[in-house]
């Protein structure tokens, strides 16, 4: 007796899934990601929306094109320089991933400035969502360091003053700025241990905020929800609880 | 039972614990004897505050007879207060164990002092009297290139049987660019002169007949180094020098505010150090009151 073809199907489509359910039930990975990528959203929100995630995305290309970058270029006053020409002219496709991170700085840098448009002209950062915003403004201030720190890299003229006269902006500031110029500068004068300095900072430690900060600020969108359109007829329709049970308060604050 | 009377009186030795860890980062970087000061400090206050917050719970039944009852809830409640407390204040010290010296030595080289190397570049006769020229330098060859500055230099002839130099550092005093000539620079009468080894000078004459300009920002400076348009806000800073078997020899740079008069007669408004941006004198002065040390 061979069995139905319902129930072979059946048996095939458990078959395939039988990895899923087996890393589902050791980690819970299978329903988080669920959780995570189909969540409710407003039925009338559009393409400006996308912004935090072109955002997101824009950051993940400098993230992984930095990693790439770092295999081949050497963070030292000697030899900075031929290693980027190096890169751009000699390693395969070097031109292509040095360009896709220089010119994906400035478009990540643009798009932060879109999405924080996004926000602040449809309201999005008010009540429940102040936190939100003071997040992302942080993401700003870091992404902004990571430009200024990555500017000098390259080692030639224009990243050499361009530095020098951003260190000395910060140098500027009252009562700290000298000490905050001699850190930047690892010294009383920019030296051997400038580079090696901006490159540390640049791809180890204001990444890592940068990536702690994404992460803080995608748990509050997951939990708060996506906000409506400020001309969004759904006001009245309840919002939708969040895993705690609590009921959301309105998005817009809109007292029913 | 009152919740009031089980939460344990605040005690003032966290501030004197905290005050000592202070003294100690401190003293990491500036002292030895700060640093064990702080050391005193935060032990002493340390125990107190343990022998504060371990005497309460015996203290706080005291005005109010402990309920019989309650007696085994009480002790699993302290013990399991002892160690949270226990892990939090292990954690905290294996962590300031590895955090202080990693901050330490990052934060190091915005107080640490470093002392100019003095520059030997060249013979007093290489400077022609009264006109300027651009000398190149390395201001550490240890350093490499990186290290290379130039200053603008003129000879002011002999005043009262000493040499007279107006030595200006070509920092500008807006954000630090290099100020350039106004006027010819003569490159074919470029000459290098090897002074020590490892250090090439290179001096070109030149006429800075309308000053000095910076090509960033568009600062712009007389010929004494005095700010007279655009965005800097004090003159040039200018090099110590001295004399030394004949040769002139540059050491650390000072900043200056204005400069009256000109050549060997100027008076000199001299300060310590600053960086570009930094008033030196004014009301805007007093926004720079820390000193790091350069």
């Amino acid at each position: 007796m061979s069995p139905k073809p319902q129930a072979r199907t059946k048996q095939l489509v458990q078959l395939a899934t039988y990895p899923l359910d087996w890393l589902e039930e050791r980690s819970g990975l299978v329903g988080g990601t669920k959780y995570f990528l189909f969540r409710k959203v407003p039925r009338d929100i559009g393409w400006y929306h996308t912004l935090g995630s072109a955002t997101l995305t824009a950051f993940l290309v400098q993230a992984t094109t930095g990693v790439i970058l770092a295999m081949y270029y050497k963070p030292d006053p000697n030899s900075a320089y031929e290693s980027i020409q190096n890169i751009t002219n000699h390693v395969t496709m070097g031109w292509l991933v040095r360009g896709m991170h220089r010119w994906g700085a400035s478009v990540f840098i643009i798009l932060l400035f879109f999405h924080m448009g996004r926000v602040f002209l449809f309201g999005a950062y008010k009540y429940p969502r102040e936190l939100n915003w003071i997040i992302g403004v942080l993401i700003l201030v870091t992404g902004l360091a990571e430009g200024f720190t990555g500017y000098l890299l390259p080692w030639d003229q224009t990243a050499y003053w361009a530095s020098v006269v951003g260190i000395n902006i910060n140098g500027t500031a009252p009562f700290i700025g000298d000490y905050l110029a001699q850190f930047l500068r690892g010294g009383a004068e920019i030296g051997p241990d400038t580079l090696p300095r901006f490159y540390s900072l640049h791809m180890l430690l204001i990444p890592g905020a940068l990536f702690a900060l994404i992460g803080l600020h995608l748990y509050l969108v997951v939990r708060l929800g996506v906000s409506p359109n400020p001309w969004t007829k759904e006001r009245d329709e309840p919002e939708p609880t969040g895993r705690s049970g609590l009921t959301r308060p309105s998005a817009r604050g809109v007292t029913k | 039972m009152d919740p009031t009377n089980q939460s344990p009186t605040p005690s003032i030795w966290p501030i004197g614990f905290a005050i000592g860890v202070v003294c100690v980062l401190v003293g990491l970087i500036l002292s030895t004897t700060v640093l064990i000061v702080g050391a005193v400090i935060a032990g002493v206050c340390g125990v107190l505050w343990i022998r504060d917050a371990t005497r309460r719970p015996a203290a706080a039944p005291a005005p109010e007879p402990p309920e019989e009852d309650d007696d085994e809830d009480e002790d699993a409640y302290s013990r399991g207060m002892f160690l949270s407390a226990a892990t939090l204040g292990l954690g905290g010290v294996i962590g300031g164990i590895v955090a202080v010296p990693a901050l330490g030595f990052m934060v190091a080289p915005a107080f640490i002092r470093q002392h100019p190397k003095s520059v030997d570049i060249g013979p007093i006769d290489g400077f022609p009297v009264g006109q300027y020229v651009i000398a190149t330098f390395l201001r550490d060859p240890s350093q490499g290139e990186v290290s290379r500055r130039t200053a603008y230099i003129r000879n002011n002839g002999i005043v009262n049987n000493v040499p007279s130099f107006t030595i200006i550092s070509n920092r500008c005093a807006h954000l630090g660019c290099p100020v350039q000539p106004n006027g010819p620079v003569f490159d074919d009468k470029k000459k290098t002169v090897t002074t020590t080894p490892g250090e090439v000078v290179t001096i070109i004459p030149t006429i800075p007949a309308g000053g000095f300009g910076c090509p960033c920002h568009g600062g712009q400076y007389d010929v004494e180094g005095n700010h007279t348009a655009g965005p800097p806000v004090r003159a040039l800073d200018r090099y110590e020098f001295e004399i030394d078997n004949g040769h002139l020899v540059l050491l650390g740079t000072y900043s200056v505010s204005h400069v009256d008069g000109a050549g060997a007669s100027a008076k000199i408004h001299k300060y310590n150090l600053h960086g570009p941006g930094e008033h030196v004198d004014g009301p805007e002065g007093w926004l720079y009151p820390l000193e790091s040390p350069h």
